[in-house]
């Protein structure tokens, strides 16, 4: 091979290597959120415990339910707001019910704001870990049972956090097929 | 090696070299990289006039508050009885179009394809590009690519015809906001302009470190294939980049994917992310080549070899890497957070460093020197003054309070025109008035070129710097409509589109002046002064040069 076409081989494996990145700058960006809790992605601990209060902060939870259009689902929180004391484990309800006459299954993406809250709000147990099926009629009460990481305490950047929003929205399974 | 064996194969053969092909194979399977560089700047130019003619009409109908022509407009392409939502859908596929004209097919293949396939060859001594065919390719792979965009705007894309997604094709308005084929063929238009680009920097970094003529070391490049091969290696890392975002919009509108939709647990800012990573250096791709030019010319005409050759080359290299990193400044108002965007504030204004270190050289090589304020040597300063005035407000914006603010206002439409449509069109004009008797062997008319540049220089001043004033009181981009408070310096800004215009006109006449009875041009028209390599060649050049390759001491 003479330098002029090896200069162009590698010059065409470099822009393939960087649509390569561009495809796995997929799976990054998603594991970058779950770190970092970028963007408000909230922490998993599942089979955890919380690590149980800390002194009296407390903070304010708002919890926010939604569903996609294409989902014939009512979905809505069981409270609207809890005063939670930071550190302690604490649940909270959400109620589904199958509008349509046949079963539906949905899965419910969340995340938390502020965003930087995301960081220190550890879900321990929660209906969105899973798909959720539910029969013609069935109404469910689930649960999600979270804790706030009394580290946001000490973080200049969230320590000023005193109300967070956990919201999830519920979209069906296999939208094609529901959609029809 | 076998550059010798050919040259003395055709000295048997035939003796003159600028014999070449009947017109067919000359202009449609050209693998002359002078030719291809002349298809390149034809293409641009008739780019240039459909993306202007679209910016005149959006410049109409903003001249007065209310909507004036884009429910007539609207009528025209979707039948009587458009409705109003057609017409503002309309207003979405024209700012589209002109800024994917634009960038696509005006600047790039102007500055890259044109200017670069001329020159870099003959500046680094070697007889043509070190992929001939693939050159071809890359030109003809952007005519398709162009097709299929125009194409785009008649069939449908959601509310009504063509892709009204903007520029930057954000899901989910790309995915499910915009049913119909309109938006699909704008994808497979970015694709192969995307190809073609991608294909034309493997040519030029090829050419770039191989074919150099013996003595021609990296540090004696010209500026200007310095730009080049840094603006080759921003393409090769950025477009595949935009390539697979495209691709995944792509198959997340036809195919079920769900990469950026949150029911399938995608992320719409991820494509931001991604198309960022593309845009930014994308912005330096568009105006490195007119700091080489740039730098040629002002060196020419200051009779001065340019003030810190290494600093200048360094610094553009620097811009290169920096504008990788830097993307997401682009998204202050997604909810990042205050240390993401502390970062990107501070990378991003790292970038004046560089470019301060563009100016003041360019300043300081002008300094002392022997100045003749020829046509491109106007064009030069005014890139210079004009590209600074678009940098300041770039710092403004760099910063991610302020940009809280100022985000999809009038002010960073204001900004990036300075930099683009004031700063890499004027580096184009003054590419091309520079060039031109080289390329065609007849010269421009000087006057009707001062005239021109004159002209326009008022006339885009005239409709872009109110535009700063606008934003700065709010009045957000891609409006065909704003609310009576913004009308005055809306109105003056139409009127510098028509003054602007009025120009081009000129240009097109002093164009056809030098074909009909322009001076024939010598080989050195510029004379002491003018040191790289083309000026060793008779203008135009033979058809093939450099058959014995030139030595650099």
């Amino acid at each position: 091979m003479n330098a002029t076409l090896r200069t162009g081989m590698l010059a065409t494996t470099l822009a393939v290597a960087m649509a390569g990145v561009g495809y796995a700058s997929v799976p990054l960006y998603r594991m970058f959120c779950q770190v970092t809790g970028f963007g408000g992605t909230t922490q998993k601990a599942i089979g955890g415990s919380a690590p149980g209060a800390v002194g009296s902060q407390t903070m304010s939870v708002r919890f926010d339910a939604n569903h996609s259009p294409s989902l014939p689902w009512k979905f809505h929180q069981e409270v609207n707001r809890e005063i939670v004391k930071v550190g302690e484990q604490e649940i909270a309800f959400f109620i589904a019910k199958n509008l349509s006459d046949k079963p539906v299954s949905g899965t419910a993406s969340f995340n938390v704001t502020p965003n930087q809250a995301g960081k220190y709000f550890t879900k321990i147990q929660c209906f969105c870990f899973t798909k959720q099926t539910l029969q013609p009629g069935q109404q469910v009460r689930m649960p999600v049972v979270f804790y706030v990481d009394p580290a946001i305490l000490k973080d200049p950047a969230a320590r000023d956090v005193e109300e967070i929003t956990l919201s999830y929205t519920f979209y069906p399974v296999d939208e094609a097929k529901n959609q029809s | 090696m076998t550059t010798v064996a050919a040259t003395h194969d055709h000295a048997h053969d035939h003796h003159d070299a600028d014999h070449h092909p009947g017109f067919f194979a000359r202009w449609f399977m050209s693998t002359n990289h002078k030719d291809i560089g002349t298809l390149y700047l034809i293409f641009a130019i008739l780019a240039g006039i459909i993306g202007g003619a679209i910016s005149g009409m959006m410049r109409a109908e903003l001249a007065q508050p209310g909507i004036q022509y884009l429910t007539t407009w609207a009528a025209m392409v979707e039948g009587e009885g458009a409705s109003i939502d057609q017409a503002y859908h309309l207003w979405n596929v024209l700012i589209t179009a002109h800024g994917l004209i634009m960038v696509f097919f005006m600047v790039m293949p102007a500055l890259i394809g044109g200017f670069g396939n001329w020159f870099i060859p003959i500046m680094i001594g070697a007889p043509d590009m070190a992929f001939p065919r693939m050159n071809n390719v890359s030109f003809w792979l952007l005519v398709p690519a162009f097709i299929l965009l125009l194409g785009s705007a008649f069939v449908p894309g959601g509310t009504g015809l063509g892709a009204g997604t903007g520029w930057t094709v954000y899901a989910p308005l790309s995915t499910y906001g915009s049913q119909g084929p309109a938006v699909d063929m704008a994808i497979f238009s970015l694709h192969l302009a995307g190809a073609s680009s991608i294909m034309g920097a493997i040519n030029f970094i090829t050419t770039i470190f191989n074919m150099r003529a013996p003595g021609m070391t990296l540090h004696k490049m010209p500026l200007f294939v310095w730009s080049v091969l840094v603006t080759a290696f921003l393409l090769l890392l950025a477009l595949p980049v935009l390539a697979a975002a495209i691709t995944m919009l792509l198959t997340d509108r036809n195919f079920g994917t769900t990469f950026f939709d949150p029911a399938g647990g995608g992320d719409p800012v991820l494509y931001q992310h991604l198309f960022w990573f593309f845009g930014h250096p994308e912005v330096y791709i568009m105006i490195l080549p007119g700091f080489g030019i740039v730098s040629q010319i002002i060196s020419t005409f200051s009779k001065k070899p340019i003030f810190g050759y290494l600093g200048m080359a360094y610094a553009m290299v620097a811009i290169g890497v920096v504008g990788f990193v830097v993307w997401a400044h682009h998204m202050f108002t997604t909810g990042l957070d205050v240390n993401t965007k502390m970062y990107f504030t501070a990378a991003t204004m790292v970038i004046a460093v560089p470019t301060g270190i563009k100016i003041f050289s360019w300043i300081a090589t002008m300094w002392g020197g022997s100045i003749r304020f020829t046509v491109p040597m106007v064009w030069s300063l005014g890139f210079i003054f004009m590209f600074t005035v678009g940098g300041v407000t770039g710092v403004v914006l760099a910063n991610g309070g302020v940009d809280n603010y100022m985000h999809d206002t009038y002010y960073v439409v204001a900004h990036f025109h300075y930099v683009l449509s004031l700063g890499a069109v004027f580096s184009l004009f003054a590419g091309f008035t520079y060039w031109f008797a080289k390329m065609s062997g007849r010269h421009l008319n000087e006057f009707l070129g001062h005239l021109h540049f004159w002209v326009f220089f008022l006339g885009v001043n005239i409709i872009f710097f109110p535009m700063h004033f606008l934003g700065l009181q709010g009045m957000p981009r891609r409006y065909p409509d704003y609310p009576d408070a913004f009308a005055y310096w809306n109105e003056i800004a139409s009127i510098g589109y028509a003054i602007m215009a009025s120009s081009m006109v000129i240009f097109f006449v002093n164009i056809a002046y030098a074909f009909l009875a322009g001076r024939k041009a010598e080989g050195n028209y510029w004379g002491e002064g003018a040191t790289t390599l083309e000026w060793t060649l008779s203008s135009p050049p033979p058809f093939h040069q450099f058959e014995t390759l030139p030595k650099i001491d």
